[in-house]
């Protein structure tokens, strides 16, 4: 295995362990550490993270695959992740997502060819009053029309 | 009727630039209800939450009082407090707010519920979306624990306490509390069969309670001025405030936080500044998984548990979510069909198939390609759904399933044929 965490990230989740009876449950985590330290989840983060909490790499993979927000491929420097839940539908997001479709030329989980947006319509976000609403990364995006959308995109580009 | 105007309990310090500061907090009488909670014994503690009538705010309206009740006297095991802020049932968006601006209201309920169970470790499961609310609760906890507030003998009081956040990374089901365990363990977020009942065997095995953000978070007020004012606030059956939501069709979408009791249409018009695009057609009440009421069955609803059940729905989260008069309830209906069989978890058949098939079966209805009877099969596929599950999902896909199709049939048919044209059996 080629992959090896940090000494931080190792010393950030023995941190995070403690906080829990078993380290089983500190999986969670640790595949969260994974994903900020290589960016995404190759297999070989995944059994680090199995090996890290003592499960099997089956048992780390299962979970992994489970939660949508474990990236089991890699996605680009700026993942859009568009809600297209109701309150959002209501509001104009099948033409927030239209406008990433047309602009960047992606099907939903496809990624740009230079690497720089990957995109993936997701369920409620929680700003179902301010919708429609994306995420960025980790960044929320709310009241968003096509004209915004346009203009981020852009703004994104030259970034 | 329950009052409109009153003291907000948990949005007070939303407006505060430092509200969500311990500086901030103390500045507002923060921690103030401490004293208070330590001077009464466990038992009273829970007396005192039972007769304010607190119904959890997760969804379920779960008497508050009477659930803590049932952790066992003197366990030998440790006891969890966990909180749900898993916030993901669509059309709900005020747990955010809650931890976003005033996390230690959070901390300070928690404190309560915590010395009522006897728990001494306690976990916030924050949706993993939330990273910013995150941060701020893990800064919140710091700050907390360096001003004694949480950690060993908390304010002399002999209490020790530790809370630590986890992150969730994308799964509704989490928000099942049983599935929430499952994800705290540090597993498929996938329900377990109950009996046992969390409160007997939780947590790694253990008996735990476990909370939604805004149910905790009223029990500071409750402890400070007493069950009984509580109960005063809103009406017999649903006491004290709520944060009430709108979103979808309204003109200004947002949350208000006020006593149970307004009618809903008041509550439209007032708050949400009427209907956006056209009169009212619809609403869901509580969250995407409430049955849909006609603007008719509105005329008398009440922001109220029992108005809800008296119109055969329910109070859910508090959020409803507005349609107007230009709404295709086929496609709306499509939307949510989507978004359940996307998140049932997949252990239980008639869920994972029957989510699905009602998907599927709306694909086929909006590509012209069924009749009316397609219309009646998903009454039934929604029926045979529903109770013969681990958990909810199935029933929350098969609530707006049949609330849809029965109350705006009309919509419906205008996609599908005459029964008696042949069609294919199924797409895919």
């Amino acid at each position: 295995m080629s992959l090896k965490f940090s000494k931080k990230a190792l010393d950030e989740f023995e941190g995070i362990a403690k906080r829990y009876p078993v380290r089983r449950a500190a999986l969670l985590p640790a595949l969260w550490l994974a994903q900020k330290e290589f960016g995404w989840l190759p297999p070989d983060a995944i059994e680090l993270c199995a090996g890290l909490v003592g499960c099997s790499p089956a048992q780390a993979l299962e979970v992994a695959e489970f939660y949508s927000m474990y990236k089991k491929k890699e996605g680009g420097k700026y993942h859009l992740q568009v809600c297209q839940t109701i309150s959002c539908l209501l509001n104009g997001s099948e033409e927030i997502k239209k406008v990433v479709e047309q602009k960047l030329g992606l099907k939903p989980g496809e990624t740009t060819p230079d690497g720089q947006f990957s995109y993936q319509p997701v369920e409620c976000l929680a700003g179902c009053h301010t919708g429609p609403c994306m995420q960025v990364n980790d960044d929320y995006h709310e009241h968003l029309t096509p004209k915004k959308m346009e203009e981020l995109i852009e703004e994104l580009k030259k970034k | 009727m329950g009052k409109t105007v009153t003291e907000p309990q948990l949005t007070k310090r939303f407006n505060l630039p430092f509200g969500n500061t311990l500086k901030g907090f103390l500045e507002t009488d923060g921690y103030a209800s401490l004293k208070k909670l330590f001077s009464l014994t466990p038992d009273q503690v829970i007396e005192e939450v039972k007769a304010s009538g607190l119904k959890g705010r997760g969804g379920a309206g779960f008497p508050c009082g009477m659930k803590w009740g049932f952790i066992p006297k003197n366990s030998q095991k440790p006891v969890y407090l966990v909180v749900n802020a898993d916030e993901g049932e669509p059309g709900t968006f005020t747990d955010r707010y809650l931890m976003e601006k005033d996390p230690h209201l959070l901390l300070e309920g928690m404190i309560a519920a915590a010395f009522a169970i006897g728990s001494h470790q306690a976990y916030i499961y924050v949706r993993g979306e939330f990273l910013k609310q995150i941060r701020i609760l893990d800064a919140a906890i710091e700050e907390a624990k360096a001003a004694g507030y949480l950690g060993k003998d908390i304010q002399g009081s002999g209490f020790d306490l530790e809370i630590y956040t986890h992150r969730g990374a994308g799964a509704y089901i989490c928000g099942e509390e049983t599935g929430l365990l499952e994800s705290l363990e540090g597993k498929k977020g996938q329900p377990r069969i109950k009996p046992p009942f969390p409160a007997i065997q939780g947590l790694f095995g253990c008996p735990t309670i476990i909370n939604n953000v805004k149910t905790l978070a009223s029990v500071p007020w409750i402890l400070e001025n007493g069950g009984a004012a509580y109960a005063g606030l809103g009406t017999k059956e649903s006491t004290g405030t709520q944060v009430f939501g709108l979103s979808g069709h309204i003109q200004t979408p947002g949350y208000w936080e006020m006593p149970f009791g307004l009618p809903m249409l008041e509550f439209i018009e007032k708050f949400g500044g009427g209907v956006k695009g056209g009169k009212l057609k619809a609403v869901i009440p509580g969250g995407s998984s409430t049955p849909v009421l006609t603007a008719e069955e509105c005329a008398d609803l009440t922001l109220t548990y029992e108005s809800m059940r008296d119109h055969k729905t329910f109070m859910g989260t508090g959020g409803a979510i507005v349609m107007n008069e230009h709404t295709d309830m086929v496609k709306v209906l499509k939307n949510l069909t989507h978004f359940y069989s996307d998140e049932s978890c997949g252990q239980c058949t008639p869920c994972r198939e029957g989510t699905a098939w009602e998907d599927r079966l709306l694909k086929k209805i909006l590509a012209g390609a069924a009749t009316t009877k397609e219309l009646d099969l998903m009454l039934e596929v929604a029926d045979n759904m529903e109770g013969r599950t681990i958990c909810a999902l199935a029933a929350a896909c098969a609530m707006p399933v049949r609330s849809f199709i029965k109350k705006f049939r009309g919509d419906f048919e205008k996609y599908c044929k005459p029964a008696s044209v042949a069609v294919a059996a199924d797409v895919r």
